[in-house]
């Protein structure tokens, strides 16, 4: 299965996607196949509405049964919105990465560092290589 | 000793090892070599098979008559009447204990991360984290830590944690072991250790978490809900060690507020074997659960539907997370927070709570007769429990001496922080005959 | 295997409780009593169980048959060294004059105790020449934190505050790194080279003037003695830092090196791994830390000191402080000390002998069954690979669930890190070689299995008391303790 080319993706795995309700939004997740790796998540750690999120930096933590691992924010900003979903049900990530699972929502300072990020093409070749 | 020469090519058939010399020529010919020793060959030449200096080995006739000689060289605390705590307290111990303890199927078990394997273990622990609950009347608790004293440094660490602070302020009633302990392992991570008073702790807008003893160390009970309230009143965690034994009558450290509950189970069942092993214990809220060391116990349902427990929320843990752990434990006291669960569970509601009232009639009646001596008083007015300090006519070194004369184990010198004080602790294992004796014989000093 | 009637484990003890029921009969008050405090002081409800005596003993005696256990089965987990817990040595420690006796009581009442540690340092000082030892440590991962810390202290005596980072290696058990970091180090990965040894480059990458040490498993947790371990020894030294040793793996070990001897500064022992005292469920275990002379003055508090026979507790000049309550797990101690007593020098050069025979005859048995990442002579514990099972649709988790089956405990499985589907095997040297026999077998037939039926192996275990659990669902709703209204 490709990834979607609708959104731009880390090495880190995740993606970063335009959201075109709001202005100068973006909206981001992780892979699925970041999710596959996790196997079963049971828990995130996000950065609360209204903190400062840095393009690649650590925003939290994604927990599954075995593992935990850190989460970096494709998008430099403003956090404006969490998936409250996820408290309750962090298994939509594993169900739907790319859709109902999204992270985060950002007001983005500066769109230029989404860039620098990965095609889907150039990701799918990326984990391929993995 | 005499120094063994490094015989490798003797034979020593011990019987803990079964392997007979015809059946290690069988394994070593499979191995197409013919002596133990070219096994080791990844060793250095000089310096594999070093002189060793150990004795010979031991029949076990022979052993339990040396280790039997060795341990009638220490006063049993049954041998005579016997006053002394802090920290470590003498408690009946029902019989029923050591028998469950020591099935092979609990002692020589291994920590349950093999849930399928692990059934008895696991439930165990769900059980002993529900009653330590109840007891301390706390959100959640884990599966136990090594002692009270690591248990309570645990605790002003991860208080840090929560609240992103770098100092912890002590009370002074605190146990010394148990305050030397937190100083241990807070240095190392630059985490300020300041002393408080309890009759004005003065803390601030930096401090992480207030550590108090719930009875203190020299027994009291302090004003828990107006020292909970400074703490929170500055943003800061209160952190309570708090007695097991105490918990059968007094209000639970949760009814106050603490957040963080700690203590030592050795008085659950637990023999005081010369300072260990003991089991700590570890209450707290639910919303900071993901901040608690060690193992927690967890239900759940198998493929089937059937019920079953799994160690769950492992990513807190070393094994996991690494250098980013909640703390470095690994194997903690498992065997005891057993034992602990079995004794709530035979004491029961009932039980703990006749119990504590044993202990606290007895250490009334005591601390009333000894305060009635001429030369005698009790040091210090406020509430207490099973512990009491007295101001003694001489030195408690003195009085302990001409004590034991007469077979008496009498309390903690605590002449440091009072004068000639001596701290006291009457359990329901002193009769009156005890007690009276007791008082008779502090009687002789005036 | 499990009887009717409320001898059922499934219920839970405030589930079994009925009002009025006691498990223990107490005395009467002997004694007039006395004002009770104020009422405020007091608790209202004490929710804890009415159970009657027999129906304890039914309960926990259900449970305790839902366990594997050493003295049940076979449990050959690599790096825990499940061998025989000798009953002689619960009996030495149940004694009055060591189970009863308190640790604050005065020294002339417990020299028989004190003499004990004191011998027990001696011994263990011996076995790692190591003189220096503490026995307050409670725990193997809390020796590590006592030992890292003397390493601290240490390079702080020398005015030296540069030395802020550990080198651990990949294959290092986690609490390495996690007791590195509560002693205030930042941790740095080492790489094993292709043989699992640490490798010399990257070490000497790291050999600098902000290096405070390295801490060393040998042998390692690939159950490979490091042929390097001199020169590892030189290199951190050469650069100013000290060298750590893990000694859960001593096992084997015991008497054919000392680790002291090899270059090693401070190390930790594991008595619940290596001198039989009993894991208990997850313990208690003891962690004893052993020292070079010139780390001895930083050891944790109290040693045991002698001076004309008579036996004392002793804080050393420049103690990084205390670390437990008291003086240590002293029943555990006891136990090691007994079992030590009891084998003598022979008999820890027939532990080593032997643990170390068992794993290579196993090895080699097993060698072209299941991938050997590293085909050389093993030491007491031996790491395979299911990757040849799992390209054939079993993990390594599936067949030690399989294992299960066969009555076996599995083998340590996803440990160490660097080797994908890793199965760690220890059989020890108190097994006897019909069970290691069996035991190989059992993973020929699964290995056949996973070709011949993998369903079967994929959703093992089957003859366990429960099958697999749900471990998402306890993560993801955590449900840690009985409520009454909650559950039922």
């Amino acid at each position: 299965m490709s990834s979607p080319d609708d959104r731009k993706y880390t090495k880190e795995h995740e993606w970063v996607m335009i959201d075109a309700s709001a202005a100068n939004t973006a909206v981001a997740g992780i892979t699925d196949y970041a999710q596959d790796q996790l196997g079963d998540i049971v828990y995130f750690e996000l950065p609360n509405v209204g903190d400062n999120v840095a393009h690649l930096g650590k925003m939290g933590e994604v927990e599954s049964v075995k593992a935990v691992s850190d989460l970096f924010s494709p998008i430099d900003g403003v956090v404006t919105e969490i998936n409250e979903k996820l408290l309750d049900h962090p298994e939509l990530v594993n169900e739907d990465p790319f859709g109902e699972g999204w992270l985060i929502k950002a007001i983005m300072a500066d769109a230029a560092p989404l860039d620098s990020l990965m095609s889907a093409a150039d990701y799918d070749a990326f984990t391929a290589g993995n | 000793m005499t120094a063994t020469r490094p015989d490798t090519t003797g034979h020593f058939q011990s019987h803990y090892i079964p392997n007979t010399t015809d059946e290690q020529a069988e394994m070593l010919a499979s191995l197409g070599i013919d002596s133990i020793d070219q096994l080791f060959t990844d060793i250095p030449d000089e310096f594999r098979n070093p002189v060793l200096d150990l004795p010979a080995p031991m029949s076990e006739l022979e052993i339990q008559r040396e280790l039997g000689g060795m341990a009638a060289k220490n006063r049993s605390l049954g041998s005579g009447p016997s006053f002394l705590g802090a920290g470590s307290y003498d408690h009946f111990i029902p019989a029923l204990i050591k028998p469950l303890i020591t099935r092979g199927e609990f002692i020589t078990a291994y920590t349950p991360y093999q849930a399928e394997a692990s059934q008895g273990t696991l439930q165990v622990i769900y059980e002993f984290q529900t009653l330590i609950c109840n007891l301390y009347g706390m959100e959640v608790a884990n599966a136990g830590m090594y002692d009270g004293a690591t248990s309570l440094a645990e605790a002003a660490l991860m208080a840090c944690r929560v609240t992103k602070r770098e100092k912890v302020s002590v009370a002074d009633t605190v146990s010394p072991a148990y305050s030397a302990v937190i100083h241990t392992y807070c240095q190392s991570q630059d985490i300020a250790v300041e002393t408080a008073s309890p009759n004005n702790p003065t803390l601030d807008s930096e401090t992480a978490c207030l550590v108090l003893q719930y009875p203190n160390y020299y027994g009291n009970i302090e004003d828990m809900q107006g020292l909970v309230d400074a703490a929170h009143a500055q943003g800061a965690l209160a952190v309570i060690s708090t007695d097991p034994t105490a918990m059968g009558m007094f209000q639970t450290p949760g009814h106050y507020g603490a957040d963080i509950v700690t203590g030592d189970g050795q008085p659950l069942g637990i023999p005081s074997s010369f300072g260990g092993p003991y089991v700590g214990l570890f209450a707290t809220k639910q919303e900071y659960i993901r901040q608690m060391p060690s193992r927690l116990s967890g239900r759940t349902v198998d493929k089937n539907g059937k019920t079953g427990y799994v160690l769950t929320l492992q990513t807190r843990e070393q094994h996991i997370r690494r250098e980013r752990a909640t703390s470095n434990i690994c194997t903690n006291e498992a065997l005891y927070a057993l034992a602990a669960t079995i004794y709530l569970a035979a004491m029961g509601k009932h039980g703990m709570r006749q119990i504590a009232e044993l202990c606290y009639h007895k250490a009334h009646y005591a601390s009333s007769q000894i305060n009635a001596l001429p030369g005698y008083s009790l040091a210090v007015n406020d509430p207490f429990f099973q512990e009491f300090i007295i101001q003694c006519p001489a030195s408690p070194a003195e009085i302990n001496r001409k004590l034991m004369e007469k077979n008496i184990l009498g309390g903690l010198d605590v002449s440091d922080r009072t004068p000639n004080g001596m701290l006291l602790c009457v359990t329901e294992i002193n009769s009156r005959e005890d007690i009276d004796a007791l008082i008779a014989a502090l009687s002789e000093f005036k | 295997m499990q009887q009717g009637g409320n001898r059922k484990t499934e219920k839970l003890l405030l589930q079994r409780s009925v009002p009025g029921r006691v498990g223990v009969v107490l005395p009467d008050l002997d004694v007039p009593a006395q004002p009770m405090p104020d009422q405020n002081l007091l608790r209202d409800e004490l929710l804890l169980p009415e159970v009657s005596e027999p129906e304890v003993v039914q309960y926990f005696t259900g449970l305790s048959q839902l366990n594997f256990s050493i003295d049940t089965h076979f449990y050959p987990l690599g790096s825990c060294t499940m061998k025989y817990n000798p009953k002689i040595n619960d009996e030495v420690a149940f004694q009055p004059g060591f189970a009863g006796i308190h640790p604050m009581q005065p020294i002339e009442q417990s020299q028989g105790a004190l003499e004990l540690l004191h011998k027990l340092q001696g011994f263990l000082g011996e076995i790692t020449g190591l003189p220096a030892v503490g026995l307050s440590t409670l725990a193997g991962a809390h020796g590590e934190l006592g030992g890292m810390l003397m390493i601290r202290a240490h390079h702080l005596a020398n005015g030296d505050t540069r030395r802020t980072k550990v080198a651990i290696p990949d294959s290092a058990h986690g609490t390495n790194p996690a007791s590195a970091a509560m002693a205030g180090f930042e941790v740095v990965e080492l790489a094993s080279d292709k043989d699992g040894n640490v490798d010399l480059q990257a070490l000497h990458e790291v050999a600098g003037p902000d290096l405070a040490g390295v801490m060393i498993t040998l042998p390692s947790t690939l159950g490979l003695f490091d042929t390097n371990i001199i020169e590892v020894c030189r290199i951190v030294h050469e650069a100013g830092g000290l060298v750590y040793g893990d000694g859960a793996n001593m096992n084997a070990l015991l008497g054919r090196v000392k680790l002291g001897d090899l270059g090693f500064d401070v190390a930790h022992l594991n008595l619940h791994k290596t001198f039989s005292t009993p894991h208990g469920g997850g313990g208690p275990g003891a962690g004893p830390v052993c020292a070079t002379d010139q780390l001895a003055p930083y050891m944790s508090a109290p040693i045991v000191t002698e001076k004309d026979g008579v036996y004392s507790l002793f804080t050393p000049e420049k103690s990084i402080g205390k670390l437990s309550g008291f003086h240590g797990n002293f029943g555990v101690l006891v136990r090691a000390y007994t079992y030590i007593r009891t084998l003598g020098g022979a008999g820890i050069m027939s532990i080593s002998g032997n643990a170390v025979l068992n794993a290579n005859y196993m090895m080699n048995a097993l060698r072209g069954v299941y991938h050997l990442p590293y085909d050389r002579t093993c030491m007491h514990e031996a790491v395979f690979s299911a990757d040849l099972q799992k390209e054939r649709g079993s993990s390594g988790l599936e067949i030690a669930k399989r294992l299960l089956d066969y009555g076996f405990h599995a083998p340590t499985m996803y440990f160490p890190l660097i080797v994908h589907e890793a199965l760690m095997i220890e059989p020890t040297e108190s097994e006897t070689k019909e069970t290691i026999d069996l035991f190989i077998q059992a993973l020929i037939d699964i290995d056949r299995e996973v070709t011949e039926n993998t369903e079967l192996v994929n959703n093992a275990p089957h003859t366990t008391p429960v099958a697999r659990l749900d471990e998402a669902r306890a993560a993801r709703q955590p449900d840690l303790r009985y409520q009454p209204e909650a559950a039922d």
